[in-house]
């Protein structure tokens, strides 16, 4: 189940801080356990990845048999972190799982403070809870907003406008 | 008709002028920094260490769309201030997971309205990148060609709207007028004068109108000379020079720190420009300069901004003198629908083009992030395919949502006035903030 154009699957896949990493599509990819998460990614800060790019959730709850290297349990959430070394021009990501049951990752905000508004993004598109953020309230959906509407399971469709304080419809 | 205190948000009240006390009728006047004594009637003060939280937006004319900021005032200094977005969401992630690859760029493109064809690229040389698809050489000059026209465009567009910010007015006028000059050619090119949905997964979607060069050049021989016009009209200017130096410093460690890119980052002197460092279609074949700043100020923002226009300029005449003949999309039967004239010829590429617009083409399981330096910082998408002929998921990295971070940061410390300036400065999209 390796990805094809990742390592080959008798090769062992090498580690990166202790982490499995893979290629997709060229590019480098590290999949740390989620209590690794945090020290995998202060180290890669350390290596000179001082540019967080990007961080963002992916529910996988329809796609769920998806390629992953061995050693990488599948669950339904994923957080995935785009970093940047100005110094080598080098990007790396990093994918996480996060279990259903238990949606809580650390912030990056103490390494990256520019992932605040990112943090909150996909708290507020997947209900993923950032332990250790400052501010973790919903940012593009207002604050009284029920669900999460990146989730899969999260219906397209109409849906009644809702305002604070709106008078009800007749 | 509702009364304010239906509404839950307080700090938005304001009281009828018959109910307004007469402290709150001079500080709404401004009497009370002006008289240095008190006329008789009025009580209450605001003494020098009382502060007071203002909401800036979600309507106003300096906030570029529907950016609300809340800053806690100290007289007329600015102490902390947050800006309160989502006013525009519209969903377009989830949107774009129930829309096929080919009818992705339509909806990628309403983000940054400004610069949609940026928009269209990045995903587009997603889904490729997915694809392991080789794009010929003239869709890649193509897509070069209109990317740097409009970098061009949505500069001026900023010009225009930070002149407008700043009391320059008819820098507003200028700005939109060369702007338009622009957009005639993309409606030309495209048929639509924004929202292109030009470049799509495979190359472009038609090839360039005939006279596109001459065209080109006409927009080529006027914009060096409206941009003197700018400098005689703004860059030496005291009036402009004054609201615009040491206003909204940040320096590099800050920049990179909270993720901002683009004129910010290059305004604080470190030249970082994905053109040119991490280059994408053919920007390692054509010469042109990164634009840096020294101080970190609006000022320098401004200037890289007028700078880069030039160096679109020049960047065009070279892609004119080397577009190649050839397929302007790639031929694979996969991606590519057939020509308009095989369908009334064949029924098999009837059905291959009913089947590329209604189903879509199936692309291989995966997941990709792709960069591209848009005018206003780095644009990214991290596309996700299950090997369906949808994304699995779709998210853009917008350039505008990250670099307003910096904005409480810009401003703290600096006058109600000038947090105008550096709002503008920051130049977001907020259609490209909120998706």
């Amino acid at each position: 189940m390796s990805d094809p154009n990742g390592v080959p699957p008798d090769q062992e896949p090498a580690l990166v801080h202790g982490a499995i990493s893979s290629l997709s599509r060229g590019q480098l990819v590290v999949h740390p356990r989620r209590e690794d998460y945090h020290p995998v990614v202060g180290a890669l800060y350390d290596d000179g990845y001082r540019f967080c790019a990007d961080l963002t959730g992916v529910d996988y709850l329809f796609h769920l048999d998806r390629e992953l290297p061995a050693g990488v349990a599948r669950e339904r959430f994923e957080v995935a972190v785009n970093l940047l070394s100005i110094d080598t021009r080098q990007r790396i990501r990093v994918r996480v799982q996060v279990p259903e049951g238990d949606l809580t990752l650390p912030s990056l905000f103490e390494l990256y403070p520019g992932t605040e508004a990112m943090e909150r993004e996909t708290y507020d598109m997947f209900g993923i809870v950032f332990t250790g953020h400052p501010d973790l309230t919903r940012i593009l959906m207002p604050d009284d907003w029920e669900g999460h509407p990146l989730r899969k399971d999260f219906g397209v469709g109409r849906i009644p406008v809702q305002f604070k304080g709106a008078p009800p419809a007749r | 008709m509702t009364t304010s205190t239906d509404t839950s948000e307080g700090a938005q009240e304001l009281l009828a002028r018959d109910r307004t006390g007469g402290a709150e009728y001079l500080r709404e006047a401004g009497a009370v920094l002006r008289i240095p004594h008190l006329p008789e009637g009025v009580d209450e003060v605001p003494t020098d260490d009382d502060t007071m939280i203002v909401n800036m937006g979600p309507q106003h004319p300096s906030t570029h769309g529907v950016l609300r900021v809340m800053m806690e005032l100290e007289g007329e200094t600015v102490l902390r201030s947050k800006p309160v977005i989502g006013y525009l969401h519209t969903g377009m992630e989830k949107t774009g997971e129930e829309l096929t690859y080919l009818q992705g760029p339509t909806n990628t493109t309403r983000m940054d309205y400004v610069s949609p064809l940026f928009n269209e690229l990045v995903f587009s040389l997603a889904t490729e990148k997915l694809l392991e698809v080789e794009i010929p050489p003239r869709a890649t000059w193509i897509r070069m060609l209109m990317c740097e026209l409009n970098r061009m465009s949505s500069q001026f567009l900023w010009l225009a709207t930070n002149g407008m910010d700043l009391g320059a007015v008819s820098m507003m006028i200028y700005g939109f007028r060369e702007r338009e000059m622009i957009l005639a050619f993309f409606e030309k090119v495209t048929g639509l004068r924004m929202n292109h949905n030009y470049i799509r997964p495979g190359g472009v979607a038609v090839d360039l109108p005939e006279g596109w060069r001459d065209d080109v050049l006409r927009i080529l021989e006027m914009v060096p000379d409206r941009l003197e016009e700018y400098d005689k009209l703004l860059t030496g200017q005291p009036i402009w020079q004054e609201r615009t130096q040491g206003i909204g410093v940040i320096n590099a460690e800050e920049c990179l720190a909270l993720g901002v890119t683009g004129p910010i980052l290059r305004s604080t002197g470190l030249p970082w420009d994905l053109r040119r460092d991490m280059p994408y279609l053919y920007y390692d074949q054509v010469d042109f300069d990164v634009i840096v700043g020294t101080y970190g100020d609006t000022f320098d923002r401004y200037a890289i901004r007028m700078n880069e226009i030039r160096e679109s300029v020049k960047i065009v005449r070279q892609i004119l003198d080397r577009m190649p003949t050839g397929d302007y999309r790639v031929q694979d039967k996969k991606v590519t629908p057939p020509p308009r004239h095989r369908i009334d010829e064949s029924m098999e590429a009837l059905i291959h083009h009913f089947k590329i617009f209604t189903e879509g083409f199936r692309v291989p399981e995966g997941e990709v992030y792709v960069a591209v330096e848009s005018p206003r910082g780095e644009l990214g998408c991290y596309l996700v395919s299950d090997g369906s002929a949808k994304p699995y998921r779709m998210h853009i990295r917008g350039p505008s949502f990250v670099n307003l971070q910096a904005l409480p940061h810009m401003i703290r410390g600096g006058l109600v006035a000038d947090a105008v300036a550096v709002i503008s400065s920051i130049d977001p999209i907020m259609g490209e903030v909120d998706r």
